[in-house]
């Protein structure tokens, strides 16, 4: 065990060596995220109606955060089709390492760096007036939550990087799948004002309920509950939902790459 | 002698293709065994079994004394392998390229330095050694991937066409580097499609086409297999290759072989001395003076045609260009193979 800690330690520091020798790169993280909580807390802020006091610069940066961590789903499916193409897998797997920390390295890698650009967009939200109301412990286990969620989406990854094996089907698939879970779920509005069928959806949408148990966490407005489960206890329903796609998605990773062969 | 890698019966499929249909192969410790086939002949994929990287179907195997099906895990501790295409990180430093493998090996942070200095200094990548990978030429990328290879030390080494899409001079480099190894008593098992390559470096060679084992044997032994010395006569005119043909035909119990290109016909050479000699005959009787006459040792790339009915692949692509510029050649070869690989 401590083996594979050390040498997914190890493999997280070469992509760490990246990025201290790119530092663009990490700019270029960083760069989107912020301008989403400038976008929707100056621009849109004054024109959305969400409940509450806080107004929409407390209401969206739970929804904006949730968002940077689904996203890194497709930060580690890259990487991880890179690795594949360019032999380091194949190198790696030659390797009498333990072939669970490979995978390990990367998904702690992009976990670090999901972390550093929350920092970052929490600061930002700070100064625009974002705040969290209920003391540090519970701040602190709101950014927990979501960085779980960064955390799973960055297994997934791992898994349909290693399935779809190249950079365009990876890039094809977050698209079609991402921005529905995203945009179907009550990170950048409120689902009071949906259509029937819509809320419904919203409201089982499982990252809906990672979005609400940070708003509750952090204390930030969210308005009524429906009744819905994942929307009465959203907490339960997030640790239950990420915990469950963990289960599911680090083995299946795992076997993955034990089979991995770049298509060539 | 004591067998470093042996393999039975190995088959692998792949949908409805067959790459594999029962590879034997025996390497004895301290040997270079040189299998050699034409695109698609199941190189890499026999390569890739062995190294552990892949499961075979059908088949048995052990490698440095253990157990393929049991022992993966300790047969990757006494194996270094070098991919058909390199496989270095392209955004770290040669040295942390080998510093990485070496922590991952377990040689502590002050082994890993010094064992990564020392390959650096044998590969003659010093000068290179703090430069992005990403900034190497293919000739210094292949051997940096040789080195990360070489970190453990290990007693057997894979190497799957280490020396395609390299110039001369890389090549020469790169073979040098592994008769090193062969010479401190490394096993290698090396795929090349250069059949003087395979003659250069191998101890014994195994000729594969189509997932099997067509021939076996040393160099010598398969040029002698496929017809020894030949006779080798080249003419001015299609005319006059027609008569020299006749002429062979008659001195020799085989059928001549026939290049109208280069207007050459040649007959294995059995009969020695007499054959060259009633051959010379025919030819002034029937008033041909033949540009070229003369006997040829067979060369591989006879014993590939023979056994496989095609040509290995061209002998140095890149002719009389200067060094550097081979060297981005063989790059941007080696770049287009992977594109169309992707
Ligand atoms: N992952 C794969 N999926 C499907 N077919 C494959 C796969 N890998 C190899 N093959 C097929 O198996 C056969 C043997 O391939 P292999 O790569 O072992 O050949 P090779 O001798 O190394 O050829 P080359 O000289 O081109 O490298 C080929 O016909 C190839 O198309
Ligand atoms: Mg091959």
């Amino acid at each position: 065990m401590t083996e594979v800690l050390s040498d997914s330690f190890a493999l997280a520091g070469r992509q760490m060596r990246h990025i201290r020798r790119m530092p663009e790169q990490l700019l270029g993280i960083t760069v989107m995220p912020v301008a989403f909580v400038l976008v929707f807390g100056y621009l849109f802020g004054s024109a959305m109606q969400v409940p509450g006091q806080g107004g929409y610069k407390e209401y969206i940066m739970a929804g904006i955060f949730a968002q940077v961590m689904l996203a890194n789903l497709t930060t580690t499916a890259i990487g991880v089709v890179e690795d594949l193409n360019n032999g380091l897998v194949d190198r790696f797997r030659a390797l009498p390492i333990s072939r669970s920390s490979v995978l390990l390295g990367r998904t702690t890698a992009d976990l670090v760096l999901v972390g550093w650009t929350s920092a970052i967009m929490a600061v930002v939200g700070y100064l625009i007036g974002w705040r969290a109301h209920n003391g540090v412990l519970q701040t602190l286990a709101g950014f927990g939550l979501l960085l779980l969620m960064g955390f799973a989406m960055s297994w997934l990854g791992a898994l349909v990087g290693l399935s779809l094996r190249s950079p365009e089907a990876v890039s094809a698939l977050s698209g079609v799948v991402m921005m529905p879970l995203a945009f179907l779920s009550n990170a950048f509005v409120p689902p009071e004002g949906l259509p029937g069928w819509m809320r419904v959806v919203v409201e089982w949408n499982p990252v809906s309920a990672v979005v609400s148990a940070a708003r509750d966490l952090f204390g930030n407005e969210r308005g009524a509950s429906s009744g819905a489960f994942p929307s009465e206890h959203p907490v339960i329903a997030a640790l239950v939902v990420l915990l469950a796609l963990l289960a599911v998605v680090v083995p299946l990773a795992g076997r993955a790459y034990q089979r991995a062969a770049a298509r060539r | 002698m004591e067998t470093a890698i042996s393999a039975e019966g190995l088959r692998k499929r792949y949908g409805d293709h067959q790459a594999l249909d029962g590879i034997d192969l025996e390497v004895p410790a301290g040997t270079i065994l040189g299998v050699l086939g034409p695109n698609g002949a199941g190189k890499t994929t026999t390569v890739r079994i062995l190294a552990t990287l892949l499961d075979p179907d059908e088949g048995r195997a052990t490698v440095a004394g253990y157990d393929l099906a049991t022992q993966a895990k300790l047969i990757r501790a006494n194996v270094g392998l070098t991919g058909q295409y390199a496989a270095v990180d392209e955004r770290l430093t040669g040295r942390e390229n080998l510093q990485l493998i070496g922590t991952l090996l377990r040689l502590g942070r002050k082994g890993a330095r010094a064992r990564a200095d020392e390959l650096l200094e044998k590969f003659s990548l010093v000068d290179a050694a703090d430069r992005m990978a990403k900034t190497y030429s293919g000739g210094m990328r292949r051997r940096l991937d040789l080195a990360a290879s070489l970190v453990a030390a290990p007693p057997v080494l894979f190497l799957d066409e280490p020396t395609t899409g390299l110039d001369l001079t890389s090549r020469l480099a790169l073979w040098e580097m592994i008769k090193e190894q062969v010479d401190a008593g490394v096993t290698v098992l090396l795929t090349t499609q250069y059949l003087e390559e395979a003659d250069q470096l191998a101890d014994r060679i195994a000729v594969i086409d189509k997932g099997v084992v067509i021939a076996d044997g040393t160099p010598d032994e398969l040029k002698r297999e496929v017809g020894g010395e030949r006779l080798e006569v080249s003419v001015a005119s299609l005319a006059d290759l027609t008569a020299a043909t006749r002429v062979l035909a008659d001195v020799s119990p085989q059928e001549p072989v026939v290049d109208r290109d280069s207007r050459t016909v040649s007959v294995p050479l059995a009969g020695g001395v007499n054959t060259i000699a009633a051959a010379a005959t025919g030819l002034e009787r029937l008033g041909i003076e033949p540009q070229d006459f003369a006997v040829r040792r067979s060369s591989l790339d006879d014993v590939f045609l023979a056994l496989t009915g095609q040509r290995g692949a061209d002998e140095d692509p890149a002719g009389p260009t200067g060094p550097a510029q081979q060297d981005d050649q063989a790059a941007q070869a080696e770049q287009q193979k992977e594109m169309q690989a992707a």
